[in-house]
């Protein structure tokens, strides 16, 4: 088997002073190395395509950095949360109950080649690789504010399109009234998913109209890179009024269901999580009070935040539940 | 023991003790508490409190087990000391960084949520041991009764426990090895009365 050589990086991994490449380049290397190799073995099998394969795949992987657009639908006038504090502060509890454990072990979640099923109440049921989800439309850059139900929050520059972009091209048939979204599981893998008693792999989901809002994102990358390991990588989506927990990382399935599909904490704990889950400050979480929250990253005694309603999307996204007790469908 | 042994060892055990602490304000100075230094001093001194309670009602069953080490009690008013210590500070960051000085949302936690009124028991229960921890205390309740006052040791542990079970979220684990070892030297202590009775007994027949 092929792997590549040190000597093959571009120097220009190797020599960039960005905090950001200070942060990634040894994690981004790391990957590289691995989808380097994965893609040699397959090519192994005709030593002729090997220099046909290797080369373009292998280029377009070292160069790592997503090209971007600006976006109308960024969040402004915030301080963005350091890449060192998103990539280091996860709740992904497949590698881990403790914030930092998933920047210590989701290095071997294998990101490619990877897929994304779509079934459920389609014309076709069809699987995307995610080479082709990442050109299907231009990556817009998105910064919003991520508000996690455990009142922490940061505020996050995100890369991709909104999903429903890709719900277009899925095709749904009329019948289809949520959507599902199910997160890579390997048992294998995740050896950490055992620590906690819950049943996985982690399912998560949508009314249709609220996947089909703008805001919505299918996210590809964040800082201007490809998503790290522990932040959902290579593919996860981003619903900013909601608590982050509703943000279905590493998506190896998309469902599109007439009913309200199961998620994770819902079933862990129905009177704590409930289906819609949207940031609320008037609705208290059973322990502990929703009206303020912590921003990550500052001094202790900065940290204490006002939590604002739809966690500051309420302009855009109120309507969505007009004539709904909020109380009632937290 | 010797006594120079005896002040080296309580030399380790303050400092064992009070690094936790000493770590956190050294990390709060240079601004290194981590990404949410909030949740980070509270953990860390939530923890370090039970786990310094748990330690210290360890030394009762170890010089039952092996009575070559009965000084140890030298050292069980040290760590419970401390204990309370963590879980004053414990109770002061609450105060401080999520009620924020403000009685209403004290009043709504203590009524409403379930975890902050076990977690506020569990600190009540070792005020009064905090209290009378002093020699004179002792000399003043007489032995039997303060022993009888300091059984509250056993619930406030068992308070501190499921305070911790009911803040993390449903599934989630991580109290389980503290629990283990809070249950295991509740349950010794019945277990080693009856040995120890049956030994006495199987002397005393003959």
């Amino acid at each position: 088997m092929l792997i590549r050589k040190p000597s093959d990086i571009p120097s220009s991994e190797i020599t960039s002073q960005t905090q950001h490449d200070l942060f990634m380049g040894r994690r981004r290397f790391l990957r590289n190395a691995i989808s380097g190799a994965v893609v040699a073995g397959a090519a192994a099998t005709g030593a002729d395509r090997i220099a046909e394969v290797l080369s373009p795949r292998i280029g377009a992987l070292a160069a790592g950095k997503l090209q971007t657009v600006p976006s109308r639908l960024t969040t402004t006038g915030e301080t963005l949360t350091s890449l060192q504090d998103i990539t280091h502060y996860n709740n992904f509890y497949e590698f881990g109950v403790q914030k930092d454990e998933p920047s210590a072990n989701a290095a071997h979640l294998p990101t490619r080649p990877w897929t994304v099923k779509v079934d459920g109440k389609v014309k076709t049921p069809r699987t995307f690789d995610i080479d082709a989800l990442l050109k299907l439309r231009p990556l817009e850059d998105r910064v919003y504010r991520h508000r996690c139900v455990e009142a922490w929050s940061m505020v996050i520059p995100w890369i991709g399109y909104s999903l429903s972009e890709f719900i277009k091209v899925c095709d749904p048939l009329p019948s289809a009234k949520f959507v599902q979204f199910l997160s890579y599981y390997d048992s294998k893998v995740e050896k950490w998913a055992s620590q906690s008693a819950i049943a996985w792999p982690y399912t998560e989901g949508l009314r249709m109209d609220e996947a089909m809002h703008p805001l919505t994102l299918l996210t590809f990358g964040l800082y201007g890179d490809v998503l790290p390991n522990q932040d959902g990588a290579p593919i996860r989506i981003v619903v900013p009024w909601k608590y982050g927990f509703k943000s279905a990382k590493s998506i190896v399935t998309v469902r599109f269901l007439d009913k309200m599909p199961p998620t994770t904490w819902n079933e862990q704990g129905p009177n704590e999580y409930g289906f819609y889950s949207n940031v609320n400050p008037n609705v208290d979480h059973p322990r502990w009070s929703q009206k303020t929250e912590r921003r990550i990253g500052q001094a202790f005694y900065a940290q204490r935040k006002t939590t604002l309603m739809f966690n500051g999307y309420g302009e855009q996204v109120a309507s969505l539940y007009n004539g709904m007790d909020l109380k009632k469908n937290y | 023991m010797k006594r120079s042994t005896q002040i080296l060892l309580k030399t380790l055990t303050w400092i064992a003790c009070l690094s936790p602490f000493l770590l956190l304000v050294y990390q709060a100075i240079t601004n290194n508490l981590g990404p949410d230094p909030t949740a980070k001093i509270t953990l860390t001194t939530g923890y370090n409190a039970l786990l310094l309670l748990i330690i210290s009602l360890a030394i009762t069953p170890l010089r039952t087990l092996f009575p070559r080490l009965s000084w140890l009690i030298k050292f069980r008013r040290l760590l419970g000391l401390f204990a309370f210590f963590y879980a004053s500070l414990h109770l002061a960051t609450y105060i401080a960084l999520y009620m924020n000085f403000d009685l209403s949302v004290f009043k709504t936690d203590i009524t409403k949520r379930r975890f902050i009124i076990m977690g506020f028991a569990a600190w009540t229960l070792l005020l009064p041991l905090a209290a009378t921890s002093t020699t004179w205390a002792i000399r003043k309740l007489g032995g039997k009764r303060w022993n009888r006052l300091h059984k509250l040791v056993y619930l406030a542990a068992v308070c501190g426990i499921i305070h911790y079970w009911w803040q993390v979220k449903p599934g989630v684990l991580s109290p389980m090895r503290l629990t283990i070892a809070l249950a295991l030297l509740l349950l010794a202590r019945p277990v080693l009365t009856y040995i120890k009775s049956r030994k006495t007994r199987a002397v005393a027949v003959p």
